[in-house]
């Protein structure tokens, strides 16, 4: 085991992978970053720095800064995987995957059907989302809940190093697009990563990381450490919660969820997404429908209001899921009749 | 360089399938009997074929929605393509593609593709490819002048002169994007290649109803980008014969315009012309060759009536490797 940063364990694990596949290359605005300026290749190295070092070590063609366009960095991934390489492309932030929708959408999520199963297509698209840093509506969404839902595309979400390490290596040497999105506020969290360069974990397994009878708490990403924080606070209270970390929104691990469910009875799903249409509604109507005679309460989402990501520090508060909010939702299914 | 009589007869015969797939199609959608939404090639075969006949496996292409005749002078199978037009669970597709998504990456076809605009950054990233793999090949886009207003197409020509990436962009002008003329849509008014050279890119431009004009055309450009000189456009001037979709009532044509440029700009038409005046092949040679593809498409045609139809079970098969 190392400690490292979530972010480094982003810079490790591509590094590692580019040195055991030479087809494994990096493309996106500013992985290089100077590029044409007097300052010269590496001068900023990624603006997450999860790609510095890499143009030294791998060189230009294999690390490959583009300009800011983001419907031919996804095309050019799409076209490289199709090539028979495994390009990791980089959107910067996830609230740019407007620009190049129609790649992800209609491209890569859909050559393998579309092609009758000939083909396919191993590329991965990451990016960084959610809230915190009053970035405002259009660099801090959560956009996870609009590609959970595209047929074709993996979606992973991980909330630890360790789940970095081992979830995007597998995001790299899966044939199928993968969709990898790193919360910007977790960029910064350190944790023990296992060293095994061979370390992967499978898609649609979800990890257990509190255990308790009485509540299910789902969730993904930066709220899973609130989840865990009010798990935490309530154990000392005598309540028990299972906090479910789904690692992959899709695939989506429902066994795990409704074994859980099946013991406790009551479920709270907590999502940085709006309400509608979202993965907790989705989870919601799947325990309702799959495990109807399990629930003690009504399950419970804790979601973002139905408006854009609010600027200001008290406006985004507001707006973004808390410990507070979660625990509001956990008391309300245990005290239900 | 003059071509072997073998290379001539081989791409009258080229341009002759696609001619005569399509001209097949035409009828037989009228019947009812295939589903969807067909656009079809006709008129441009001069521009697949003379691409296509200098390219080998490992050249990549990405084509349109109008992309057929890219298909077939790519390699594509004739009768795995006739069933996957008619929905078959035999054809190339599985009957899971359809007109719109004709694929056959192993001959290095990555796809027609049904959103205007959106291969030419798929092409980019094959050409990088090439680029990286160092053996000379080549990724070739085909656009129409509808697809050159898409900021896709613009993203794309900037993106491969920045990456270098040993790629082509083929513009088709056909004068028509859907319904709508040239000279409203496209705004230089005059040409697309001209855009490509603003992008940096060095550019040819050539005949696209002249088989000579766009193969001659086409070995400089593939010398100058399989030299490693990074990507180069290319812009024929050429025809659609029928409509921008099947059961199109084409009421923007000007009269008398679909039968002058049937007579007047038929890539075939000139070619026999050529051919025969120069004494290259005589007409024997061709009429042999008319007699032999109209065979092959009824048989194409027979076969496809005739393969399994995909079942209920089929829907689910394709979406993921692993999941």
């Amino acid at each position: 085991m190392t400690k490292m940063m979530y972010r480094d364990a982003v810079l490790t694990t591509i590094a590692e992978e580019m040195e055991r596949d030479e087809n494994v290359v990096v493309l996106g605005e500013d992985v290089v970053g100077g590029m044409g300026t007097p300052g010269g290749p590496e001068a900023i190295g990624g603006i997450w720095s999860t790609s510095t070092g890499l143009f030294g070590k791998f060189g230009a063609a294999r690390v490959i800064d583009t300009p800011i366009s983001e419907s031919a960095i996804v095309g050019a991934a799409a076209g490289l995987a199709l090539s028979g390489k495994r390009p990791v492309a980089e959107l910067m932030f996830a609230d740019f995957i407007g620009v190049s929708l129609d790649q992800i959408w209609n491209q890569i999520g859909k050559f393998r059907y579309m092609f009758g199963g000939k083909t396919k297509c191993p590329a991965v698209i990451r990016m960084a989302y959610g809230a915190g840093y009053n970035a405002a509506a259009q660099h801090s969404q959560a956009v996870h809940q609009m590609l959970t839902g595209m047929p074709g595309l993996k979606v992973v979400m991980p909330s630890t190093p360790a789940d970095v390490k081992g979830l995007l290596r597998q995001a790299i040497r899966d044939d199928d697009p993968v969709i990898f999105l790193e919360h910007k506020a977790l960029y910064g969290v350190t944790g023990d990563v296992p060293d095994d360069k061979d370390f992967t974990i499978p898609f649609g397994h979800a990890r257990l990381s509190r255990a308790g009878e009485d509540v299910t708490i789902v969730s993904t990403g930066l709220l899973l450490g609130f989840c865990e924080a009010v798990a935490d606070k309530l154990a000392a209270e005598g309540i028990g919660c299972d906090v479910i970390d789904l690692r992959t929104t899709s695939p989506i691990d429902e066994e795990t969820i409704l074994d859980s469910v099946e013991v406790t009875g009551r479920l709270v799903v907590v999502d940085e997404a709006p309400p509608r249409c979202s993965l907790a509604s989705d989870i919601c109507a799947t325990v309702a429908n799959k495990a109807f005679a399990s629930l003690k309460a009504p399950p419970q989402a804790v979601n973002p209001p139905h408006t854009p990501v609010p600027f200001a520090r008290e406006l985004e508060s507001a707006y973004l899921p808390s410990a507070d909010k979660i625990e509001a939702a956990v008391r309300k299914v245990l005290s239900y009749r | 360089m003059q071509l072997s009589r073998e290379a001539l007869l081989r791409a009258y015969r080229q341009m002759k399938v696609i001619r005569e797939f399509e001209e097949r199609l035409h009828v037989d959608i009228q019947t009812g009997e295939i589903a969807g939404f067909t656009h079809l090639y006709c008129g441009q075969e001069a521009v697949a074929v003379g691409v296509c006949e200098h390219l080998t496996e490992d050249d990549k292409i990405v084509s349109t929605h109008r992309g057929h005749g890219h298909c077939l002078a790519k390699g594509c199978d004739v009768n795995g393509m006739m069933k996957e037009i008619w929905g078959s669970r035999e054809g190339l597709c599985k009957g899971k593609g359809g007109s719109m998504h004709i694929a056959d990456v192993d001959k290095g076809m990555l796809g027609a593709n049904g959103i205007v605009g959106a291969g030419a950054p798929i092409a980019v990233g094959a050409g990088i490819a090439c680029k990286l793999d160092g053996k000379g090949a080549v990724a070739i886009t085909f656009s129409g002048d509808g697809a050159c207003n898409q900021g896709t197409t613009f993203e794309a020509m900037n993106m491969a002169v920045v990456t270098k990436a040993s790629c082509i962009f083929v513009f088709e002008n056909n004068h028509y994007s859907e319904h709508t003329g040239f000279e409203y849509a496209v705004g230089t008014q005059k040409d697309i290649a001209s855009r490509a050279e603003a992008f940096g890119m060095k550019v040819w431009r050539g005949d696209g109803t002249d088989f000579f004009s766009v193969y001659e055309t086409m070995r400089e450009v593939l010398d100058y980008v399989r030299a490693g000189n990074g990507p180069a456009a290319v812009e024929f001037d050429t025809e659609r014969f029928f409509g921008h979709f099947e059961g199109d009532p084409q009421r923007y044509r000007g009269p008398g315009e679909l039968d002058r440029i049937r007579e007047l700009r038929d890539c075939l038409k000139n070619f026999r012309r050529n051919v025969t005046e120069a004494k290259l092949l005589d007409h024997a040679d061709l009429d042999a060759l008319d007699a032999e593809v109209l065979e092959a498409i009824e048989e194409s045609v027979r076969q496809a009536k005739a393969a399994p139809r995909p079942t209920a079970q089929d829907v689910l098969e394709d979406v993921y490797i692993s999941y």
